[in-house]
């Protein structure tokens, strides 16, 4: 055999390798290209997750009912619930609920709610302008304290909305960083 | 025995194989690593099956009998992920490197050391993936899609999944370049790419999607493992990652796999077909073009796995109708199989039936596809034994069938010898009646709720997996029928050059049992020409 194919095979080798690493790149692009497609169009449920700053003119013509659930991760020593299970709210205008989450454990605790909206057309409208879940919240041995959830419905969500659900999942970040 | 290696080596361009245990741990000639190929996929087709009937033979009657719950779980992902990555793909890779080429009349593979390391790394990727069995936390419980949180539970086994899993991708990138390199490169001067018999076209395609999807997969598990040990959030809600991402990504992977598990199925089919109807393969060029729609199609329909973990209804039209579409290039290359046989003057040689079952079984699993991608319906069948049988129907009537044929299609020609015809009967009729009563069943209790992964279910659908579990059995029997096949496959009678009646193809002008080095100087333009399908 003479060079030639060999260096042929060489070069073509290179660039299927390089695609290959490519590919391997583009796996983890999908990622943050995945996240920005999210949180653009509100699929899977997203809202914002830092503080909305709009306030917009009320449509007190409209009602509609916000039902809070909660959901506490993976078995986790703690206690997370509204203080009421569902409000009935004009689009528009501004609305406080509260949460109480209660440490069951005799540790200090860190948690994090992430927050999820149903259905998903509505995920962008729901605008929360403050929110326990923007941040990690610190807890001493079994305190309990209600979290404040200030929120606004967007005049422009479908017509055809007339329930969203907020659904809060509380993690205990300890664990995940320590794994026990 | 150190001489004649020593004097191989020396020889380079005209030896036979070495002697010993070296032959196989070095060799560089793709016959030699086409049978290893062969053999370690028969090897895992075996073990995987076995777990198979550890799941049957808990599912045979309601409640638990034999098996504890957590092992029944690994048993159906080991079950998985040693048939998926250890029998299919490797057993497609060795009649790969066996007949790719002397079908395009080329000396050898592109780049035969490269070749050498991908067969080598996988059963040290599947001793480490089968060592899970007896690690604290057992194997693997979580599946073979690996999804988190769930996967994250995996006790010690954890890290040697992740990894198994990467050497697994990595000896299937290398295969895969070294296939396109052969093809593009290394076949005959004169042959033209469309005078390339299907298989070897199949073939091009899918190690495209090999070396396009892998790599995405590799990438998924390394964030699984960094999430688990190095404390990133890639799919942790709590870190702000997003479990479903997980699912998006793997299916990325996970959609074109299919395709990669059936396109060389559809390219050894057209090989068998036209052979046994004694008429070139019709449509020739449209199984081209159809091969490469259903490629270009499988990377955009990936959510149609995940039509339940919800999305917007403009995103389940759109994964909806793309998948539909996928039908129309397979119902191209079905119809070609059929007008290939209209006239034709056919016979039932072992290698036609399992060809013939394979073009009526798929087509079920086909169409039980057709009625998953309808998202309504979806939301009813998803994780249900529907879509066991669903993607049982295109991979055991469907890869394995097709596996079976090329098996026994070109074994004289490996061989020498004919293999015995009426045990290659016996497992032709055994098999397809066991693996129908197998999986045939399954889809009436799929459709009447019955879930997936589950060692417990209703008394309702108690008949319906006694009977599957009867069929398991069988064809697992039957299985043992084509070990006797190979056993004696140098006892028949002597094949001749053509052992078919006059098949189109390179690989029939060369002796049988084909030469340790075939195609030294390349074909002419003549003898291309009239053993090829195409027209140009």
């Amino acid at each position: 055999m003479t060079d030639t194919p060999k260096t042929e095979n060489r070069k073509l080798l290179t660039r299927l390798l390089g695609m290959a690493v490519i590919m391997f790149g583009f796996g983890f692009a999908l990622v943050p290209l995945y996240d920005v497609f999210c949180e653009i169009t509100g699929f899977g449920g997203r809202t914002n997750t830092e503080a909305a700053t709009a306030v917009e003119a009320p449509d007190l013509t409209r009602e509609i009912r916000v039902e809070f659930v909660t959901t506490v991760n993976d078995y986790a020593p703690w206690d997370l619930k509204p203080d009421a299970d569902s409000m009935i709210v004009h689009p528009g205008k501004l609305y406080f609920a509260t949460f109480t989450a209660e440490n069951l454990t005799d540790k200090e605790k860190i948690g994090q709610a992430v927050p999820s909206v149903a259905p998903i057309a509505a995920a962008e409208h729901f605008k929360k302008l403050e929110c326990f879940c923007f941040e990690n919240q610190e807890f001493a041995a079994k305190e309990s304290r209600a979290m404040p959830l200030q929120f606004i419905v967007d005049p422009d969500i479908p017509e055809y909305v007339d329930t969203i659900t907020l659904q809060y999942t509380f993690f205990d970040t300890m664990r995940v960083s320590s794994k026990d | 025995m150190a001489s004649t290696v020593a004097d191989a080596i020396k020889e380079h361009d005209h030896h036979g194989p070495a002697k010993g245990i070296k032959r196989w741990l070095f060799t560089t000639n793709h016959k030699d690593i086409g049978t290893l190929y062969l053999i370690f996929s028969l090897v895992m087709f075996f073990i995987g099956g076995a777990m198979a009937l550890v799941v049957r033979t808990e599912l045979m009657q309601p409640g638990l009998q034999f098996v504890h719950p957590e092992f029944f779980n690994s048993m159906t992902t080991m079950h998985a992920l040693i048939m998926v990555f250890g029998a299919v793909m490797p057993a497609f890779v060795g009649l790969a490197n066996w007949m790719i080429p002397m079908m395009i009349g080329a000396p050898d593979m592109a780049l035969p050391r490269m070749n050498n390391w991908s067969f080598w790394i996988l059963p040290v990727a599947f001793g480490i993936l089968l060592s899970t069995l007896f690690m604290p936390g057992g194997a693997p419980a979580g599946g073979w899609t690996m999804y988190p949180p769930l996967i994250l539970q995996t006790g010690d086994a954890f890290p040697y999944l992740i990894f198994s899993v990467h050497l697994m991708g990595l000896s299937s990138i290398m295969g895969a370049i070294n296939i396109i390199v052969t093809i593009l490169n290394m076949r005959a001067p004169k042959m033209t790419l469309l005078q390339m018999p299907i298989f070897v076209w199949m073939w091009l395609i899918t190690a495209y999607l090999l070396i396009a999807v892998m790599p995405v997969l590799a990438g998924a598990v390394t964030m699984l493992l960094t999430d688990q040990f190095f404390g990133t959030s890639f799919f942790q809600a709590a870190g702000g990652g997003d479990p479903v991402m997980f699912q998006h990504i793997f299916w990325f992977f996970g959609h074109p796999e299919v395709y990669i598990m059936i396109l060389p199925a559809f390219g050894v089919i057209s090989e068998i077909i036209p052979t046994f109807s004694r008429k070139p393969l019709f449509g020739h060029d449209s199984m081209v073009y159809a091969g490469s729609s259903i490629a270009f199609l499988s990377f955009i329909v990936w959510a149609h796995h995940m039509f339940t973990v919800g999305m917007p209804l403009s995103g389940q039209l759109f994964f909806m109708f793309a998948t539909m579409l996928i039908a129309v290039p397979t119902g191209v290359k079905v119809f070609n199989w059929v007008g290939t046989m209209w006239k034709g003057s056919m016979t039932f040689e072992t290698p036609m039936l399992f060809s013939l079952a394979f073009v009526f079984l798929f087509t079920i699993g086909g169409f039980s596809g057709l009625m998953l991608a309808i998202t309504a319906a979806d939301i009813q069948y998803h994780d249900t034994y529907f879509v066991v049988a669903h993607f049982h129907y295109v991979l055991v009537p469907g890869s394995i069938f097709a596996l079976m044929a090329g098996a026994y299609y070109w074994l004289p020609k490996w061989t020498g010898y004919m293999y015995n015809e009426t045990a290659g009967k016996w497992h032709f009729w055994t098999s397809t009646i066991f693996v129908n009563l197998t999986f045939f069943p399954m889809h009436f209790v799929g459709l009447a709720g019955m879930p997936r992964r589950i060692p417990d279910y209703s008394t309702q659908f108690a008949d319906f997996n006694m009977m599957s579990s009867i069929g398991a059995i069988g064809f697992g029997l039957s299985q043992l029928i084509f070990v006797y096949v190979l056993l004696t496959a140098k006892k028949g009678e002597k094949a001749t050059d053509a052992v078919w009646d006059n098949p189109i193809g390179l690989e029939w002008t060369v002796p049988s049992p084909a030469p340790y080095h075939t195609f030294d100087t390349p074909p002419g333009d003549e003898l291309i020409k009239s053993h090829s399908h195409s027209s140009h």
